[in-house]
């Protein structure tokens, strides 16, 4: 498998740590257990697209959001993370 | 001088009779010439039995002349470079190759275990189900290692392998399988264009069916044609052609696997090369032009030795001038069979008859047989009279009921071709049938993939040449290229005509799976006792599942289990083709990781200073760490790890500290960073202070711990375990970059920009002084406990000084950039020397680690909360962190945790073990009442006995009680006494002074 780094261009497979589902965000301060417990532990097991973190340890270390197709796992977009997981706090 | 080759035409061919070589096999000396393989040296001289089968020991022939064949299978080379199942038509022929027959004894013509035949009917598909069930015990000490000995392939070698194998990359726009006419229609269109194209064949000779087919492409002979191509494609820079390599992988995204032979084809590799080559070739089309297989029909005999596939007996007379037989007869089903009758009378054999399954034949063969004076038999092979000689007879089943007999010792068998489908299908592609040539084709390719020519069902030659250059074409246009192409090769189509002829009915074994015995009546047997779906039968049968993955059975096999199920073929379907197309020695994959390549070795900055000590290292991850420092005249390494721990309590040692994981964290808002990763408080850290640090997962369990000092107001050095050094690196960012962004912050790994060494003991200020410049105010005042700072070192080097303590004594950390370290490491040897310093390893640090009551690796376990570990009072109330709220789930706060204690033997003589499990006193051991387990251990010098560390179950409110140990694994049962996990200093004055 290959990956397009935005900052690094295209690198094989072995460069990169995969983590998982880019869909949790990491609920505020304030959250209760069981919305921290959602965010640790529920995943959805998606048989198409799916988002999902991925680290280029192998190279630049940015934390990369892609869209992987885990039936073909042909890849449709990759962006930086930055702020992916953020809790979303009202301005 | 061994024998004449007596089967060898007298010129011819493609075998270079300037070049003998000698070769034995089983013993007997023979000779070939430079340009054969081991197949076609043995046929040209006469050698017709090569094998015993896999079930029944049958005696086997060579059928084929590629690598899909099933029988002709040798033990290649002797003692460690021994190796087993190599197929005698790939392997090429060198001076002085010996090979020996597999699964026979005592002799390949004498074997014990032919036997077998005549218990037939107990090796029926399904046989090991059915036959060994009972009693269970029977299974291992006899059945298996019976039938183990009995149904075999070769032996391995049995030693470590000898050679290297090497692994590499490659990239290129058109990747190409295959250097028949497809390929290198492709590889000249592609070339033309301008496109970097890469082009596997496997065998040594480049050209495909060319080279034993021949024909007339753009009006001059092939292989004309094939010169002038392969001159063309040799001037293109960037058209790379790879013989001897098979490309056997398809992965995602592109990337193919190929398996180079580098060196197979010498005795052993010359010096310093490697015996094979593993791509991986990232490619951005690929065209795949790997050919088709010819497909046996399936009666009885038709494992004789001397019933070969028509395509290879073409090959062995044209190519390799080998005549597998002198009298001839062919069994076909289709047009392209009578090309071997051209072939043989070319060559001047004679032909006894050809067997042709259809109704018609065209009247050009009919007079082909009147010139050549052979009779043509509309029927089937229904038995072949032979046996370990060869064929004798072959009895025909004639259209209409009649029976006629030929007289031969050969007989060529072709029933069609089979696209390779392999490449194509290994994305779980299920290809697609195609009734017009009674084969299954491609039905769609993994991105970027397209077969052309035969490999696509298109078998002519003019088909393939104008397929193939129209598939290179186009996969250069579609990466960019533009070139200017020519015209394709041209070439005329012979004539196809095919009646589907799967399986004869007659008496006797008709092999469909020649390299697993596998029969027509165990297909049909599978499908009465209902393993009808393809997958099942496979399985049940063992049908496809040999080395070779069923090249020449499998679709035999679907066609005959189609016929007794009463389906279509095409409704039986086919099964799952997954990689590798081709046996890949696992040394390949491995390449060079292996022994102590296996991983990258890191070497800590004073490590060769280390080695020169005489010390022990031990490997923790991927470093080498000195272990201890032994001295003559001690023992063990208890002796000598006692020593440097006295050594460091009584005065001062120093240890290389270096492989912990460090971390600079700058910025405006590293300390809120900070304060969101750890349990505890590091804003308020302040500038020249160090301060013990815990990082919990976001689950509340604990991560790693380490002392994270504060330099400068926005810039912080972190340090973790040595085992967490990346992950923790992994971790922050992700914290940094995905979960605060917000946070102004930068994170760079500086682990190996810094020797650190550990300084301990009540003289370190004194071992000190020698080293840092005498302004420098080390005392309690001017450094206190938790201090740190950056000193000038005498010399004038910057050091940076962190008066942090594992051991529990007086001490320092000092840290100097890298290069500097085996330096620091010797001048703390001289400065020391009046202090009687020691150096100590890992595990003296271990010793005092625990003495200390410190919390480490097997404490650090995955499963363990920061109260668990006597760290709770440092989880924080006044802020979010990682873990916060789910470290504070119940069954993580419950008050029957098991939790770290100390212990310490009543029997103060008795050594204690890792491992061991508490049990209440008086109690039989069991799972009900398993109250934790032993984390660490060590014989403390200072107490003069064994103490450990142990997560017990409410262990801090049990100080003081008599507890069991009880370690099952070493049959060991003594009783300890829960204690202060702090055995040394509890107080910690000896720390601060």
């Amino acid at each position: 498998m290959r990956i397009v780094c935005p900052f690094c261009g295209e690198r094989e497979l072995g460069e990169f740590t995969y983590l998982g589902d880019t869909k949790p965000v990491r609920p505020e301060a304030g959250a209760s257990e069981d919305e921290v417990f959602d965010y640790v532990y529920l995943r959805d097991n998606v048989a198409g697209d799916t988002s999902e973190y991925w680290y280029h340890g192998g190279g630049c270390r940015a934390w990369l959001k892609v869209t992987r197709n885990t039936l073909t796992h042909e890849i449709s977009s990759i962006e930086p993370a930055a702020g992916a997981g953020a809790a979303k706090v009202d301005a | 001088m061994a024998g004449a080759q007596t089967h060898r035409l007298g010129n011819g061919g493609l075998v270079d009779r300037s070049a003998p070589l000698n070769f034995r096999f089983d013993g007997k000396a023979f000779s070939g010439f430079q340009g054969d393989t081991l197949a076609s040296a043995l046929i040209a001289n006469g050698v017709k039995l090569v094998g015993r089968s896999f079930k029944y020991h049958r005696p086997r022939g060579i059928l084929t002349s590629g690598s899909e064949e099933p029988n002709a299978l040798v033990e290649l080379r002797t003692g460690a470079r021994r190796e087993p199942n190599t197929k005698a038509t790939t392997a090429e022929l060198y001076d002085g190759l010996e090979a020996a027959s597999q699964n026979r004894w005592p002799s390949l013509r004498h074997d014990v275990m032919s036997v077998n035949q005549l218990f037939a009917p107990i090796f029926v598909a399904g046989f090991y189900y059915k036959t060994f069930m009972w009693p269970a015990k029977f299974w291992e000490a006899i059945y298996e290692p019976a039938i183990r000995r009995a149904a075999g392939l070769g032996r391995a070698a049995g030693v470590a392998d000898p050679d290297h194998y090497d692994k590499a990359w490659a990239h290129c726009d058109v990747l190409i399988a295959g250097s028949g006419p497809t390929g290198l229609a492709a590889a000249l269109a592609a070339g033309r264009s301008g496109a970097r194209v890469i082009l596997c064949e496997e065998d040594f000779t480049l050209g495909g069916r060319l080279l034993s087919d021949g024909g007339t492409i753009d009006g001059v002979p092939a292989a004309e044609w094939l010169s002038r191509t392969l001159a063309e494609l040799a001037d293109m820079p960037d058209v790379r052609i790879m013989t001897r390599t098979t490309l056997f992988g398809v992965y995602d995204g592109g990337t193919y696997g190929a398996i180079e032979r580098v060196n197979d084809h010498l005795p052993s590799p010359p010096q310093h090369q490697v015996r094979q080559r593993l791509w991986r070739i990232v490619a951005k089309r690929c065209v795949v032009a790997a050919g088709a297989i010819e497909r046996p029909i399936v009666f009885a005999g038709n494992d004789t030795p001397g019933v070969m596939m028509a395509s290879a007996i073409r090959t062995y007379v044209a190519r390799y001038a080998a005549t597998p037989a002198k009298r001839l007869a062919l069994f076909t089903n289709n047009e392209d069979g009578w090309r071997t009758v051209e072939t043989a009378l070319g060559a001047g054999l004679q032909i006894a008859a050809v067997i042709d399954a259809r109704p018609e034949i065209s009247p050009a063969h009919r007079s082909l047989a009147s010139k050549g004076g052979f009779p043509v038999l509309h029927g089937s092979v229904s038995g072949v009279d032979g046996g370990k000689d060869g064929v004798r007879k072959i009895a025909v089943s004639l259209t209409g009921g009649a029976r006629a007999e030929v007289e031969a010792d050969g007989l060529a068998v072709s029933g069609g071709w089979n696209p390779a489908v392999g490449l194509t299908s290994f994305h779980r592609g299920r290809p697609a049938w195609r009734d017009d040539i009674s084969a299954f084709v491609p039905d769609g390719a993994p991105p970027g993939m397209v077969a052309a020519g035969a490999a696509n069902g298109d078998f002519g030659l003019g088909a393939c040449l104008s397929q193939g250059f129209a598939a290179g074409a186009a996969a250069a246009r579609d990466t960019g290229h533009s070139g200017i192409v020519g015209t394709a090769p041209a070439a005329d189509d012979e004539a196809f005509s095919l009646t589907p002829l799967w399986h004869v009915a007659g008496k006797g074994k008709a092999f469909v799976d020649y390299q697993h015995d596998v029969t027509a009546s165990d297909i049909e047997l599978a499908q009465r006792e209902g393993f009808e779906s393809v997958e099942h039968l496979k399985r049940y049968t063992t049908l496809g599942m040999a080395t070779d993955q069923g090249k020449t059975s499998n679709v035999a096999g679907l066609a005959i289990m189609a016929a007794v199920s009463g389906r279509s073929i095409p409704e039986t379907g086919t099964t799952i083709y997954r990689p590798p197309y081709v046996p890949v020695a696992i040394g390949a994959f491995a390449g060079h990781h292996r022994d102590e390549t296996f991983h990258a070795t890191r070497l800590t900055p004073s490590h060769h200073w280390a080695v020169e000590q005489g010390a022990v290292f031990v490997d923790t991850g991927l470093w080498k760490r000195a272990q201890w420092y032994p001295r003559a005249g001690e023992k063990d390494w208890l002796e000598s790890v006692t020593r440097e721990v006295k050594a460091v309590r009584s005065g001062v040692g120093f240890c290389d500290v270096s492989t912990l994981g460090k971390i600079d964290v700058h910025g405006p808002d590293a300390g809120a960073f900070l304060d969101r990763v750890y349990i505890n408080t590091f804003s308020s850290l302040a500038v020249g202070k160090a301060r013990y640090g815990l990082m919990l997962r976001e689950d509340g369990i604990v991560y790693d711990d380490g002392t994270t000092s504060r330099l400068a107001e926005d810039h912080y050095f972190l340090t973790t375990t040595t085992a967490k050094a990346g992950l923790v690196m992994q971790h922050l960012e992700f914290c940094r970059q995905v979960l605060f962004p917000e946070l102004d912050v930068q994170l760079t790994s500086v682990s190996d920009q810094w020797a650190q060494f550990s300084i301990a003991g009540p003289k370190t200020r004194d071992l000190l002084r020698e080293i840092v410049d005498p302004s420098e105010d080390l005392s309690n005042e001017g450094f206190p406990f938790m201090g740190v700072r950056e000193v000038a070192l005498r010399g004038g080097l910057r050091a940076r000084l962190f008066r942090i303590s594992f051991s529990g004594e007086m001490a320092f950390e000092i840290s100097v950039p890298a290069r500097f370290g085996d330096a620091m490491a010797r001048n703390l040897m001289l400065a020391g020397a009046p202090f009687g310093v020691t150096p100590y390893g890992t595990e003296a640090l271990g010793v005092m680690r625990v003495e200390k009551g410190h919390i480490a690796g097997p404490e650090l376990s995955g499963t363990t909360t920061a109260a668990d570990l006597g760290l709770g009072k440092m989880m924080s109330t006044k802020k979010d962190y990682i873990g916060r709220v789910m470290a504070g789930r119940e069954a993580l706060v419950a008050p029957d945790r098991q939790v770290v204690v100390g212990i310490r033997p009543t029997d103060r003589t008795r050594r204690l073990r890792s491992g061991a499990h508490i049990i209440p006193k008086g109690q039989t051991p069991g799972p009900g009442n398993d109250q934790g387990y032993v984390t660490s251990v060590c014989f403390s010098p200072t107490l003069d006995q064994w103490i450990g560390l142990a997560l017990v179950e409410r262990g801090r409110e049990r100080i003081g009680e008599i507890v069991h140990a009880h370690d099952p694994l070493r049959g060991e049962d003594y009783d300890v006494e829960l204690c202060n996990p702090v055995f040394y200093d509890p107080d910690g004055g000896r720390q601060r002074g």
